[in-house]
């Protein structure tokens, strides 16, 4: 039962240490001082959420795990993030775009979360909630401002949407683990967020004058640990340092 | 983005009574003008409130007419109220 929860703890990391990576890519990158500033205090956010999970995921294993065994010397299999947060960073509108349909997903998932029956999850969601209304706050911001902007920023919006969007079925697939989970008011039933989540997108997207997709096929598998061939360099950089310095801290 | 107007920024730190300028960023609008100064200005528990103003919007003085907007307030220290003596309880003076 404690590996299992481990492994779902694990899961709901990842899908921040991953999207975090991802954001923090940009760093010195961004469009401009202030949107750069912004994305990467999202990817600190994200980190320092992964960090509280990692921690009670290592005290819970009670190996000679740490958080950052968890972060950095696992197997590319081994990580249960949704294909979502591991799409690249094509543009500031795909970048926007990822983020918001992520954000929405994860502040209803962290809502949910605080009724955990496990009481440090229940905390960590209580205070990630904070951080991430803001998240949902800033890109849906964004979604509108792109959307409903010019030509040319309109038709980057649209296009990411349109190719963000078959990422977006995943977030609402119940695993084996998440069905234990939830059965055991440990975990989210996330198959229930479904509807709340395509109301409050839709409702951003039409103020963003953006079609919704019409879209029959989903990609599916970061769950079961099935990336995309993005997976590998995300993991590739981010593992680096303790890969050839094993052990090294700050 | 090059485009976008200046904005300059005060923020109200948590004990602070009133708000001070922290510094200018662009923005496209008051409400990203907002959202700017909260990421580029806060991250560090630097305030509890935030204002933001378009910097065409301030008038500032000269600095060619320095000499006499200032100058003249240099030798005159009776203007300090420091030959008073202030009871304990008056605070913010």
């Amino acid at each position: 039962m404690s590996n299992h929860l481990v492994q779902y703890i694990c899961g709901i990391a990842d899908n921040s240490l991953i999207l975090g990576q991802r954001l923090g890519e940009l760093c010195g990158h961004g469009p401009s001082l202030e949107t750069d500033i912004a994305l990467t205090n999202i990817s600190l956010d994200l980190f320092g959420q992964v960090r509280s999970y990692f921690q009670y995921a290592a005290e819970l294993q009670g190996d000679q795990s740490s958080e950052d065994t968890f972060a950095f010397l696992r197997k590319e299999r081994e990580y249960r993030n949704v294909l979502l947060v591991e799409q690249p960073n094509t543009d500031f509108a795909y970048i926007i775009g990822r983020q918001f349909l992520f954000d929405v997903y994860h502040q209803l998932f962290l809502e949910k979360l605080q009724s955990s029956s496990d009481q440090t999850l229940a905390a960590i969601a209580k205070k990630s909630l904070k951080e991430v209304t803001y998240h949902v706050r800033f890109s849906s911001d964004w979604v509108i401002r792109l959307g409903d902007g010019t030509e040319e920023s309109h038709n980057r919006m649209s296009a990411a949407i349109e190719d963000l969007w078959i990422f977006t079925e995943e977030l609402f697939s119940c695993t084996e683990l998440e069905k234990e989970m939830s059965n055991s008011a440990l975990g989210v039933d996330v198959s229930l967020l479904r509807e709340a989540y395509l109301n409050r997108v839709h409702a951003v997207l039409n103020e963003a004058t953006i079609a919704i997709p019409d879209v029959k096929y989903f990609q599916k598998g970061g769950k079961q640990g099935i990336h995309s061939e993005h997976m590998g360099y995300i993991l590739t950089e981010m593992q680096y340092m303790q890969r050839t310095f094993p052990n090294m801290t700050w | 983005m090059k485009n976008w107007p200046l904005w300059e920024v005060f923020i109200r730190s948590k004990n602070g009574l009133e708000h001070r300028h922290a510094g200018s960023l662009h923005a496209s609008d008051a409400k990203m003008a907002l959202e700017n100064a909260r990421d580029v200005y806060t991250r560090r528990l630097e305030g509890v409130s935030i204002w933001v103003v378009p910097s065409a919007q301030i008038t500032a003085s000269n600095p060619e007419h320095n000499g006499e907007m200032f100058e003249p307030a240099a030798d005159k220290a009776y203007r300090h109220p420091t030959f008073y003596i202030l009871p304990d309880e008056l605070k913010h003076m």
